[in-house]
């Protein structure tokens, strides 16, 4: 910060080494100056280096895609057949499959992730004890979905095989079910993490005057903190479910990989991100590949889509 | 406390620049092989390595050739395994000097290449299935047209009077069938179901062949492993896998009849002797089916695709004899190692009509093995 006293307004004293010292200070200045807006350039160099990488990657798939979208037309969003051997494409079985497990998941999570955000934000902020839970729950999501899917293949499939048998359904393991589990294991930390350092932002002014109003715990929870984050637990769990929404690898080794739309929640189905995944690689016909192409921008506006109404949601939630 | 301006200004505009010099050497590095492997050199460089990519069906093999060929005449050769269809688009886009596919080039693959090709026919494997069907303690024993309703979902539990009628001995339990496909596009799935659009006029019709189809029925799992995990765990589970895979992992495997009547195992011998039939001279022929009489059905050659006019880009004559010279030993002396690894030697039809093949590989005009 320049501040006033080294701006050399007015020189007083014209002594050789006053003067001296007059023109170092203007140096100083005016490098400080220069400083500034080089910090500032730069910053706005990343900033739109982000907007330059999203709109190119949504160029990219959207011209990467023309030939499917010239040989399919609109109906391609809701045709339910995917047959590469006839070149016949449908993307309605995978965005089924996405949505479902995606919100699936976030049903199954958000109680856990927000009773961990209040535990740990309100209840136990210090401590050797809620230190550990926070570590381990953000070792949930460092590690990685591969080993998530080995363990759903080799351990959850297993349960959920010897449950569908007991309940009557035909026991595959595999399927909705079991991959909406996983996921929902894999996106707690998100939710729980945000929650949690917004609920340890409450002002304690606030919350005195409640409990000096006589409330509870669970009254100064309910009437104060929760309202006072709504917002940001809400940011919260829309990230949770844009991590749901991407997720490949674990969802691609326990869905079951059936292009047909599921029949209940215990049939096999499959998702957008695991159909790219797979069939990328040997997708040997242009038009082929060009419809993969278009399901990754299929996927990519719904995820844009899915950010835009939670943005809206937050903004309604503010300005009440 | 007064802030040394200049520093800061200096480290931010070095934060800057590497920031910008980084994204540069990403964006323009990137590009290339879609799966983790070593770099490929280009086509023609002066580098020693050959490069080739493709089948992972394959890999195994190669592996062990390539290790073995390197041992006895100090040449280095980099294949990535990174599937037949990624690598049939590397050689068009000749990135590689070979190609490794289960199924020749289709019609829209020739149609993208720049220069015609050649397929030399490289090892053969089989396509078992495998079940899991604890009870039965018999192999079970399959005809083609049973197996082909079992996948189109028509018949849907093990005890179907269909099934019971050609294995009279099993005790088949009540449990309903449970299919394993291939999620992920494979060579192993368009043998599979070449074989079946040929014996079904059914499958043909509603399902067709390919590395990618429209399953009727049935569970996806990704690779070999995914399948085999697949049958592994789910009781009364039937699925189709590579015969090296099921051998290694003990796992039970289908007796299928073939053209001529007979019930084969799937094994080494049999899919020699699938091969050993009248062979075309471009190389292309599709074993399923075959006419052979102690051949296993199910069978494929798998091919290694060069391009026949080897002076492209700026390739020498030295690099295109080491190439040929390659594959010629893979498909004579190379063949040793194939079954200690479960698979295929190739037969003698086939050796002879890959060593024709290979005669015709020219160079500027001049064929390169003299």
């Amino acid at each position: 910060m320049i501040t006033r006293s080294e701006l050399p307004l007015r020189v007083i004293n014209s002594s050789p080494e006053a003067v001296a010292k007059a023109k170092a200070r203007a140096r100083r200045s005016f490098r400080q100056i220069r400083t500034e807006n080089v910090f500032k350039r730069t910053l706005m160099i990343a900033g739109l280096l982000m907007i330059v990488l999203v709109l190119g990657i949504c160029l990219t798939l959207a011209w990467q895609s023309r030939l499917s979208i010239s040989a399919l037309g609109p109906k391609y969003l809701w045709s339910k057949v995917w047959d590469p051997v006839q070149d016949i494409y449908g993307a309605w079985p995978f965005l089924l499959g996405t949505l479902l497990t995606s919100f699936l998941a976030l049903i199954i999570s958000i109680p856990f992730s927000i009773s961990i955000a209040i535990f740990l934000g309100e209840y136990h902020p210090k401590g050797w004890l809620p230190n550990f839970l926070k570590n381990a729950v953000e070792l949930i999501a460092a590690v990685p979905s591969v080993i998530y899917g080995f363990w759903g293949l080799a351990v959850l499939v297993p349960i959920v095989r010897s449950f569908e048998s007991s309940i009557g359904v035909q026991p595959v393991g595999v399927g909705i079910f079991s991959s909406s589990l996983i996921l929902a294991v894999m996106i707690i930390p998100y939710a729980a993490s945000l929650g949690r350092s917004m609920i340890s932002l409450v002002p304690s002014h606030l919350k005195e005057a409640a409990y000096g109003l006589g409330a509870t715990r669970w009254e100064v929870i309910r009437s104060v903190v929760l309202p006072y984050t709504k917002s940001g637990l809400f940011a919260g769990i829309l990230l949770s479910l844009g991590r749901a929404l991407g997720e490949t690898m674990a969802v691609t080794m326990v869905i079951g990989n059936t292009s047909l739309i599921p029949k209940s929640i215990f049939a096999p189905g499959n998702t957008m991100a695991s159909v790219i995944a797979n069939e990328f690689t040997e997708a040997d016909k242009p038009v082929y590949l060009s419809a993969l192409i278009e399901l990754g921008l299929v996927l990519f506006l719904v995820t844009v889509v899915i950010n835009l109404i939670g943005k809206k949601i937050i903004d309604r939630f503010t300005n009440d | 406390m007064k802030v040394n301006s200049f520093k800061i200004g200096r480290t931010l505009v070095a934060g800057a620049f590497f920031t910008i010099t980084s994204f540069a050497m990403v964006s323009c590095g990137g590009g290339g092989s879609t799966s983790g492997a070593d770099s490929t050199a280009a086509a023609g460089s002066s580098d020693n390595m050959l490069t080739g990519a493709g089948s992972s069906f394959d890999n195994p093999l190669f592996s062990k050739q390539f290790s073995e060929y390197d041992k006895a005449n100090n040449q280095k050769i980099n294949y990535q395994s990174v599937g037949s269809g990624a690598g049939i688009s590397q050689l068009t886009a000749k990135t590689v000097e070979f190609g490794a596919s289960d199924a020749p080039m289709n019609g829209k693959q020739d149609s993208a290449l720049t220069a015609p090709v050649v397929h030399i026919p490289i090892t053969a494997g089989a396509v078992v299935l495998s079940y899991n069907l604890p009870e039965v303690k018999d192999t079970l024993l399959l005809t083609p047209g049973v197996l082909a309703e079992i996948f189109l979902g028509h018949i849907k539990k093990w005890n179907d009077p269909k099934i019971a009628a050609i294995n009279k001995s099993a005790k088949l339990p009540a449990t309903d069938i449970t299919i394993a496909h291939r999620s992920d596009g494979s060579g192993t799935s368009n043998i599979f179901t070449t074989y079946l659009s040929k014996v079904s006029e059914d499958w043909n019709k509603t399902v067709g062949k390919g590395s990618s189809v429209n399953w009727p029925v049935g569970l996806g799992g990704k690779g070999n492993e995914g399948v085999a995990g697949l049958i592994k765990q789910t009781p009364g589970a039937i699925g189709y896998i590579e015969l090296a895979y099921a051998v290694q992992n003990n796992m039970a495997y289908a007796k299928v009849q073939n053209k001529a009547g007979n019930y084969i195992t799937p094994s080494i011998a049999s899919v020699t002797a699938a091969a050993n039939i009248q062979i075309p001279a471009d190389t292309k022929v599709s074993l399923t089916n075959t006419d052979a009489a102690d051949g296993y059905p199910i069978a494929s050659f798998s091919w290694v695709i060069i391009y026949k006019e080897q002076k492209y880009g700026d390739r020498t004559l030295d690099r295109a004899t080491r190439l040929v010279k390659l594959i010629q030993w893979m498909i004579h002396d190379g063949q040793n190692y194939s079954a200690a690894l479960t698979y295929a030697p190739l037969a003698p039809a086939a050796v002879s009509a890959g060593d024709a093949v290979l005669k015709s590989v020219t160079f500027d005009g001049k064929p390169v093995l003299q």
